[in-house]
């Protein structure tokens, strides 16, 4: 089975046979890093919503890598009828996000600040999605088309890397500057701190917290659909995707810290790196390698790099 | 009265188990037989999680994951090293108890939601291991070939019905066990863990060390399981130890009623008997997996054997969906 981990590993040029040296091994890293980074992107999008939605409403959800899978089989049927990968990305993220609307109203809101039922209905939606994604999409492994526009590769120092990649890379920034922002230095995000911050003061001081967190939970879906879609041309779409990126995305947070942006960006790109080193050196162990950095900060500091108590 | 009734149900379900368990089967077909052995090896399973999620209120998401090293470990030595009986089951265990000797240390300062996604990614490695260490454990396509083992007893284990009667032995010897250590001091401790982890710490009690003691129990019997489950089934492979199992354990101990050791058993039993029932109709399995999770946490939060303990007391105990799971 060609699983996305042996597409990722696989872009980029490695140097040929013959050359030796330093040259190669500089290569080798540059490409590795860009696409560590390029991973880390994708698992921000999935990272930063699982993070803030556990930030806000102390929700585990475990249907978030099912949110991008979904996301990426939704942006699939689009780009296939209307030839438009932008219009895929959005349609993937707003179907997700709605999706995500229904669950948080419908299910998990029967159990207001109960983690482990809320966490155990998230969990059966998570099988259920998996079952019905196989039902309508199959299991095939699909690679969504990459854009028009984003074919070819570009050459930084003597290393060929995909165009696309890049501008992975750049939407996840461009989205973690937004989601900051929004977060730091809006009205709404003011709310939503205070909401993490002291969940009954913020009630009692006339904010509408219910409203807030299914908010949140809606862009967090939004979010990991949306990301579906990006990470599509790039490692595809098959059933197990859901919870192959879920556990990476729950490294992310364990590194770095529940409900903090920052830590979901610094983590995301940690992991990606960790992963993408550990399988072009250690392919046979590349889980394993994940294992390290993310015993190493539990030990140190039990709750995440920038996370708080 | 009420008590009379209470005892009166519960000698009829100790000779109901007794006589489904212990003298029926002989009777049964051959499909029965394996289906109830499947049935024992995962209440084995479960009861062991139970230990963390009903009485130390731990809620562990990568059980399948131990379950499923002891099982590679019996395959890989009974396959490759031609080990014996004694040998394969028993380094099942050990290292399962060195692998939680170790995690423990990371997940043992932890509790609630942070102690799931920790042991969560946990598991994940060790699946990783199982997936991609390909030349060790044959990554997809998993190990086949176990022999059923030659346990030094003039008996042949190759007949179902022999099987199933050592198996027995097994779940008898592991519930009884698992009930002593759950009625213990120590046992009891956990409990207190459970209801308020401050609490026990302001009495003096080290609920570190307890919670990792009760990590590395739990551990141990479901190696247990999983070395006999790799003699049952001939085969293992990564679906072993993924999250789906993982989740499949949980919902066993849901179903049943966390902090009953027969609960667990018993919600085995049904999500065995569900899954090979459901099976040969239809390949929606996960589907009606999910369905049945999200209307237990809905409707039976506290699972069936406390929903059956509540209605014999009368129903005067009205336990919050939370508390208990």
């Amino acid at each position: 089975m060609e699983t996305w981990r042996g597409r990722f590993s696989g872009a980029g040029g490695r140097g040929t046979k013959g050359q030796r040296g330093e040259k190669i091994l500089s290569e080798f890293l540059l490409v590795q890093t860009l696409n560590g980074i390029s991973f880390g992107a994708l698992l921000f999008l999935l990272a930063s919503g699982l993070s803030l939605i556990y930030g806000v409403m102390k929700i585990v959800n475990i249907a978030h890598g099912s949110y991008f899978m979904l996301g990426a089989y939704v942006g699939l049927s689009v780009i296939l009828r209307t030839k438009s990968f932008i219009l895929g990305a959005f349609a993937g993220g707003l179907a997700i996000g709605v999706l995500g609307l229904v669950m948080e109203r419908g299910f998990l809101r029967k159990f207001p600040l109960q983690p482990l039922p809320q966490m155990m209905i998230t969990l059966g939606f998570a099988l259920v999605f998996r079952d019905l994604a196989l039902l309508i999409w199959g299991g095939d492994p699909y690679t969504l088309p990459c854009p028009e526009f984003l074919k070819g590769s570009t050459q930084i120092y003597k290393v060929v890397f995909p165009v696309y990649r890049l501008f992975v890379i750049g939407v996840a920034a461009a989205v973690a500057i937004s989601l900051w922002i929004f977060n730091e230095r809006t009205l709404v995000g003011a709310k939503l701190r205070a909401a993490v911050d002291d969940h009954e003061m913020a009630g009692g001081v006339g904010l509408n917290v219910p409203l807030i967190s299914g908010c949140m939970f809606g862009l967090g879906a939004f979010l990991a659909g949306f990301g579906g879609v990006m990470g599509g041309p790039i490692f595809g779409v098959y059933p197990g995707l859901d919870f192959e990126l879920l556990s990476l995305a729950f490294v992310v947070v364990i590194v770095g810290g529940r409900g903090s942006l920052k830590g979901s960006a610094v983590g995301s790109i940690l992991v990606g790196l960790v992963d993408n080193f550990g399988k072009a050196l250690v392919p046979e162990l590349s889980y394993f390698t994940l294992f390290a950095p993310m015993a190493i900060v539990v030990a140190i500091k039990p709750t995440g790099l920038f996370g708080r108590a | 009265m009420k008590d009379l009734l209470a005892s009166k149900t519960k000698i009829a379900g100790l000779i109901l188990a007794f006589l489904v368990l212990l003298v029926m089967p002989p009777f049964y077909t051959s499909y029965w037989v394996t289906l109830f052995t499947q049935m024992l090896i995962f209440a084995i399973l479960a009861m062991s999680l139970d230990i963390l999620l009903g009485y130390t209120g731990l809620s562990s998401f990568g059980h399948a994951g131990f379950f499923g090293s002891a099982a590679y470990v019996v395959a890989i030595l009974s396959t490759r090293y031609k080990m014996g009986f004694l040998i394969c089951f028993v380094s099942g265990i050990a290292l399962n108890i060195v692998i939680s000797t170790i995690f423990g240390l990371l997940v043992a300062h932890a509790s609630g939601v942070y102690f799931l996604i920790i042991t969560l990614a946990l598991g994940m490695v060790l699946w990783g291991l199982a997936f991609r260490w390909v030349s060790m454990t044959g990554g997809d396509n998993g190990i086949s070939g176990i022999a059923r083992p030659d346990i030094g007893l003039p008996i042949a284990l190759k007949d179902p019905l022999t099987f199933y009667y050592v198996i027995l032995v097994f779940f008898l010897i592991s519930l009884i066990l698992m009930a002593i250590f759950v009625r213990s001091p120590f046992g009891h401790s956990l409990k207190g863990v459970r209801e308020s982890e401050s609490r026990m710490q302001v009495l003096g009690y080290h609920t570190w060390f307890h919670k990792y003691l009760s990590y590395v129990a739990t551990a141990a019997f479901a190696g247990l399981a999983g070395a006999l489950w790799a003699y049952f089934n001939g085969f293992t492979s990564p679906y072993d130890l993924d999250l789906t199992a993982s989740i499949e354990i949980i919902l066993m101990v849901i179903l049943g009623g966390p902090g009953t050791l027969i609960g667990p058993a018993l919600g085995a039993g049904i999500i065995v008997f569900l899954k090979n029932f459901i099976s040969a109709y239809t390949q929606r399995w996960l589907l009606i997996l999910g369905t049945i999770y999200i209307l237990t946490i809905l409707y039976a939060p506290q699972g069936l054997m406390n929903l059956i303990k509540d209605f014999l007391k009368g129903g005067q105990k009205e336990t919050k969906a939370g508390e208990r799971s």
